[in-house]
């Protein structure tokens, strides 16, 4: 029974998602104009769902201390409080507001993973696509180090660089900036090879442009689609992985307020039949869900555009 | 045939290549660390000579071509030195870990591989229909899910009920079918993980096909749907369905860390996340040595399937 | 040819209809085709792209591409309406009945099964016989179709066989459940003319011999002369004119028809030869080549002030090979280039940027030569901001000027992108884009072989206009003769990297000539119909 009544509110949530990524996709359209609006009225409803719990995450992040009702690392009450009025999902292990937390680490992890992805994307690409211009020595020696690089699961070798160079944020964001950037490296430079080979690069080439102007006019341009929606799978990458690390224990670190540590911290309350924990753990994967079906979309359109 | 065998050991030699540059990384990280190491583990407060000393213990003292090589020799004897944590030899703490870990990565994977690429085959077939949207939809979205919180729905859901033990346990008396019933959500949490990405691949690798030429010329012999799919799309898939599965059974190995950890279970994945945290420097990198050699073992196994599924290159002109 | 309409009525496709989505949205493709084919007659499907040939060649399978559907209309086939039978019915027909030859046959054999598998694949799933039969009728259809070594060829893979004896197997394999009706389409358009012969030949042959109708879809008015009992005319989805293969190029009725026909006799009176005068450009003894292998040997030619140089050979014989030393692209191991009687520079790298400006190239492709992404205002404004530093107001105008020149209205196309332009409207840009250098040679590569007959004419009358205007020598690399009358004063032909021949044009076009030249020009179709069964009875008098 108690199945059916789950099954029942899934139903219902999945319905309730779909009634606002459809409305939100309408609203959106007729206040935008040209492509943009022509895009979104064609736009499947999962990615106006998408688009939607992107920009509350953006707006829960920005606004975090007026939302919150406490401040991030006060100390509220006893420990593992149940839900109730002052303390809307109760507390956690320490006795700190279980939903300020929840708040707060919308602006710590989302954005510790903005910031990595970002630098992870900076160097991965522009390393890419001067690969790829370039050519010859330079693409081999670059290619080579990223092959060797990449043949080391990227969770171990955080792992094995954390050990070594401790868990500090910053350190947590240059390690995984690197990492990843090895896997936009790749893409961007596949991406660029394909351009690279057409003949109005030969065109330009030939017409005596300097490389600068070669990669910011010629080929950017029409690396652009793939290479936006890379960043969206790079961020549910980065994203994922610094929860998993710092579920691990070894990311963010406390007391900072933090989606991955908060389940591993309140994970207890699990075997007990309290969901709390999984609070955090849904809204990881409510915004991964959401940045994966709106790249979902912009790759089926830059695939369709083609033909 | 004598240009596959050349290509096939060319692959081969590359990727010993690969490991050997790994081994050094894997070393080297450590002198990467500013400051003096034994210092570093010891604390500030340390006597100048108990430093010496752990030195000494460590090696340290040694040149690091010197370490390393000592290091790399004893490693292929299986021999990865003591931890700093409880001075024991590193192979006795990895060998049984070793083969849970193993265990719940085929486990998974014997669930995860057929299941996906019936999945993917189907979708490919009836594209576009409500099954396949469906399965795309939910595939994303498992996707997009942390490995701890498929794990812990799981747990929520299947262990509270007491169906299934949330803590996966093993030791030496733990028969084939206890080890098996044991593991399930730990393997099952995996199997969700990596299926999904299967399937889509699988699906993907098919449909891109089905533009092809070919493939049209099929369905105008009068081929059915199915026989399409089957006979003509997919020896032509194989390739990229390759990579896909060693990428995912590559995947398992990292996935497998996070896993351990929610249901502590004995594997290698466990002991590297509580050496990291004691900075336990010889035990990480010990594992992390054999998960990448697993992970370029894995991709290695994939290209060279992948190659010898290539009609144009089996069948030279 | 006996009169075939005599005969029974084989199929008949009455008001079709076919949409094709866009966006969303369903615009017709055919717009109301009639079409009758009597047994055993062969129909000529003919138009330019876009026509709506291939669609409706495939509808009278009763099949539509993805994206595709036809919603209007009957087809009827020996008595079984395609329309309304159910799509196992139709799976039914489909290779046993009726069969399809596709035009690149090395992208339609699946590249994972051998020859022969795929040949007896339709019969043995059809149940028209067993395996073994398949195979032994295999050979014996790959014999008559006078492939090579007809006993083994079936057990190669697909890339392990020549393009035109893929073409061939690929007939072979239409053949297998001796269908009542194959749809050809453009089944020698991606072959070489020496090729392409062979092909038709073995074609026409097989289909007499089994008495099978036929629907033969090209855009190349010769072949089908040679190929068809009945011609029809198609344009934009619906058809001109349909009448027999004589009268039809005797006298045709519509416009449209005629002024194909006169594309063909585009001529234009060579330029007086040039001797004493600094060549423009002078290619001397350039031999050159990628890794080991030398792709030219010993290739030489002036092209002068004034004067159009046709290089001509079939895929591979180095035509592209000889623009790439030229621009640069390729440094040769030896020989080298004169530009106004000063030598170049092996590798455009090292090129002065006025001497990058004096050379120009136009590409085959317009649309992988102009960056998608890029405006016309940039895409042509672009060298004339570069080379000639000019900006703002004179950049503006010199943009308008060149778009007057290409005969495209300035203030229309200006701030178009690429993508909002058709094939011949790219190319034009392409034009344009070399003349905003104002350079004194402009490398012309295949820049008509991807457009249709009359707007490659327009682009050819173009380039001739700003030649005399601008004095401009032009290097033109084609496989096609009736492009090297229509534009040339001088041919080089080229084979296996080699010059085999260069003169004026008006002595190439006349006997005696170089074996391969002779050989090259013989293979191209002419407007006669009985010039396919002149040829090979020349050919093979010549034999014995």
């Amino acid at each position: 029974m108690s199945f059916l009544i789950a099954l029942f509110w899934i139903a219902v949530a999945i319905a309730g998602a779909l009634t606002a990524g459809w409305l939100f996709l309408k609203i959106a359209a007729s206040v935008t104009r040209g492509g943009t609006a022509r895009a979104l009225r064609s736009a499947p409803v999962t990615a106006g769902f998408g688009m939607l719990v992107i920009l509350l995450y953006i707006l829960v992040a920005l606004l975090a201390p007026v939302i919150a009702p406490y401040a991030e690392r006060e100390v509220v009450g006893a420990q593992f409080l149940p839900w109730d009025s002052t303390h809307l999902l109760g507390t956690d292990n320490l006795g700190r507001d279980m939903f300020t937390r929840l708040v707060y680490g919308a602006r710590n992890t989302v954005g510790i993973a903005f910031l990595t992805t970002a630098l992870a994307f900076s160097i991965g690409s522009i390393l890419g696509l001067l690969a790829a211009t370039v050519g010859g020595w330079m693409d081999q020696v670059l290619s080579r180090i990223v092959d060797i690089l990449m043949a080391i699961p990227s969770l171990i070798f955080s792992l094995l660089l954390l050990t070594i160079f401790g868990t500090s944020v910053v350190t947590l964001i240059l390690v995984i900036a690197t990492i990843d950037s090895t896997r936009v490296f790749r893409l961007a430079r596949s991406v660029a090879l394909n351009i690279v080979v057409m003949d109005y690069i030969e065109a330009a080439k030939l017409r005596g442009e300097g490389l600068w102007r070669l990669i910011t006019r010629e080929i950017l341009p029409n690396a652009l689609a793939p290479l936006v929606a890379e960043f969206g799978l790079r961020f549910c990458f980065v994203f994922l992985m610094i929860s998993a690390l710092s579920f691990l224990g070894v990311g963010i670190q406390p007391p900072t307020a933090d989606w991955g540590s908060m389940v591993k911290d309140n994970a207890a309350l699990i075997t007990f039949g309290d969901v709390t924990p999984l609070l955090p753990a849904g809204a990881i994967a409510l915004l991964t869900v959401a940045v994966n079906f709106v790249v979902d979309w912009m790759l089926h359109r830059a695939s369709g555009l083609k033909e | 045939m004598s240009i596959i065998w050349s290509m096939i050991s060319k692959r081969l030699a590359l990727g010993l290549l690969t490991l050997f540059v790994i081994s050094i990384i894997i070393f080297g990280a450590t002198e990467l660390l500013p400051g003096d190491l034994a210092k570093n583990i010891l604390g500030q407060s340390a006597t100048p000579e108990t430093v010496a000393a752990f030195r000494k213990e460590l090696g340290l003292d040694l040149p690091a071509h010197t370490r390393y090589i000592n290091w790399l020799l004893g490693a292929l004897h299986g021999d990865f030195g003591t931890s700093l944590a409880n001075k024991r030899p590193i192979a006795d703490l990895i060998a049984t870990r070793l083969s849970n870990t193993l265990f719940l990565a085929l486990y998974a994977a014997a669930i995860a591989i057929p299941l996906s690429l019936t999945l993917g085959i189907l979708a490919a077939l009836y594209r576009n229909s409500i099954f396949d949207r469906a399965a795309n939809a939910m595939a994303l979205t498992s996707i997009s899910f942390p490995e701890f919180f498929v794990a812990y729905i799981l747990i929520f859901v299947l262990a509270q009920s007491g169906w299934f033990p949330s803590m996966a346990r093993m030791d030496a008396s733990t028969t084939f079918t206890e080890a098996l019933y044991r593991t399930f959500l730990p393997a099952l949490t995996l199997t969700l993980v990596v299926t999904a990405h299967m399937m889509r691949m699988t699906r993907a690798a098919l449909i891109n096909l089905l533009a092809s030429p070919y493939i049209e010329m099929a369905r105008l012999k009068g081929m059915s749907p199915a026989r399409v799919i089957l006979k003509h799309a997919l020896p032509n898939a194989l390739a990229p369905i390759i990579t896909v599965v060693a990428l995912n059974l590559a995947y398992l190995i990292t996935g497998v860390v996070v896993v351990e950890a929610v249901f502590v279970y004995p594997g290698l994945g466990q002991l590297m996340v509580d050496s990291v945290s004691k900075r336990d420097f010889p035990v990480v990198q010990a594992v992390a040595l054999i998960f990448a050699a697993a992970y370029v073992l894995l991709n290695l196994t994939a290209d060279v399937l992948s190659t010898l599924s290539n009609p144009r290159l089996i069948h030279r002109k | 040819m006996a009169d075939k309409t005599q005969k029974p009525v084989l199929l008949t496709m009455k008001d079709i209809r076919i949409e094709g989505r866009s966006d969303e949205t369903w615009s017709e493709i055919i717009k109301g085709v009639d079409l009758t084919l009597h047994k055993g007659e062969v129909l000529g499907l003919i138009g330019e792209s876009g026509a709506g040939k291939s669609t409706l060649g495939l509808a009278a399978m009763g099949f539509t591409r993805d994206g595709c559907r036809i919603s209007g209309g009957t087809i009827d086939f020996d008595g079984i309406d395609l329309r309304s039978a159910s799509e196992s019915q139709r799976r039914g027909l489909r290779g046993k009945r009726i069969a399809y030859v596709a035009q690149s046959a090395a992208a339609s054999f699946n590249p994972a099964h051998r020859l022969i598998d795929q040949y007896s694949e339709a019969p043995v799933q059809h149940g028209v016989m067993g395996r073994a039969e398949a195979e032994r009728d295999a050979v014996e259809l790959y014999r008559r179709m006078q492939l090579p070594n007809p006993g083994d060829i079936g057990f190669r893979y697909p890339h392990q066989v020549s393009g035109g004896q893929l073409q061939r197997a690929m007939t072979a394999m239409a053949m297998a459940c001796r269908p009542d009706l194959i749809i050809f389409d453009e089944p020698t358009t991606a072959l070489d003319v020496t090729t392409q012969i062979e092909v038709l030949a073995a074609i026409r042959d097989i289909v007499a011999q089994f008495d099978t109708a036929a629907i033969y879809i090209t855009h190349d008015l010769a072949v089908v002369a040679q190929m068809a009992d009945r011609i029809k005319v198609l344009l934009r989805g619906v058809e001109v004119e349909e009448a027999d293969t004589r009268t039809m190029l005797s006298s045709p009725k519509e416009d449209y028809t005629k002024s194909l026909w006169a594309v063909r006799s585009l001529a234009r009176p060579a330029q007086p030869a040039v001797r004493d005068a600094v060549p423009v450009v002078s290619v001397q003894g350039v031999t050159a080549g990628y890794g080991s292998t030398d792709v030219l040997k010993n290739v030489g030619f002036d092209i002068h002030k004034r004067r159009t140089v046709a290089v001509v050979g079939e895929s591979g014989s180095g035509k592209s090979t000889t623009a790439r030393v030229i621009t640069g692209l390729l440094p040769p191991r030896q020989g080298r280039v004169l530009f106004d009687g000063q030598p170049l520079p092996a590798d455009y790298r090292q090129r002065t940027r006025d001497q990058l400006r004096q050379a120009q190239m136009i590409y085959q492709m317009a649309d992988t030569a102009l960056n998608p992404k890029l405006r016309l205002r940039e895409l042509i404004g672009r060298p004339a901001q570069m080379y000639l530093g000019l900006r703002g107001k004179a950049l503006e105008t010199r943009i308008k000027d060149l778009l007057t020149l290409i005969e495209l209205e300035p203030a229309k196309y200006i701030d178009r992108l690429p993508s909002e332009l058709s094939g011949g409207q790219k190319q034009r840009i392409g034009i344009a884009r070399a003349l905003a250098a104002e350079p004194k040679f402009i490398i012309c590569d295949e820049v008509t072989s991807a457009l249709d007959q009359l707007v490659a004419e327009g682009i050819l009358k173009l380039l001739d206009r700003l030649q005399s205007e601008f004095d401009l020598a032009y290097m033109f690399i084609t496989h096609d003769l009736a492009t090297v009358k229509a534009i040339a004063d001088e041919v080089v032909v080229m084979q296996n990297g080699r010059v085999v021949e260069q003169g004026e044009k008006d002595e190439m076009f006349h006997p005696p000539h170089d074996p391969y030249t002779e050989l090259l020009l013989s293979s191209v179709p002419e407007m006669d119909p009985d010039w396919l069964t002149r040829l090979l009875e020349e050919r093979a008098a010549k034999k014995a």
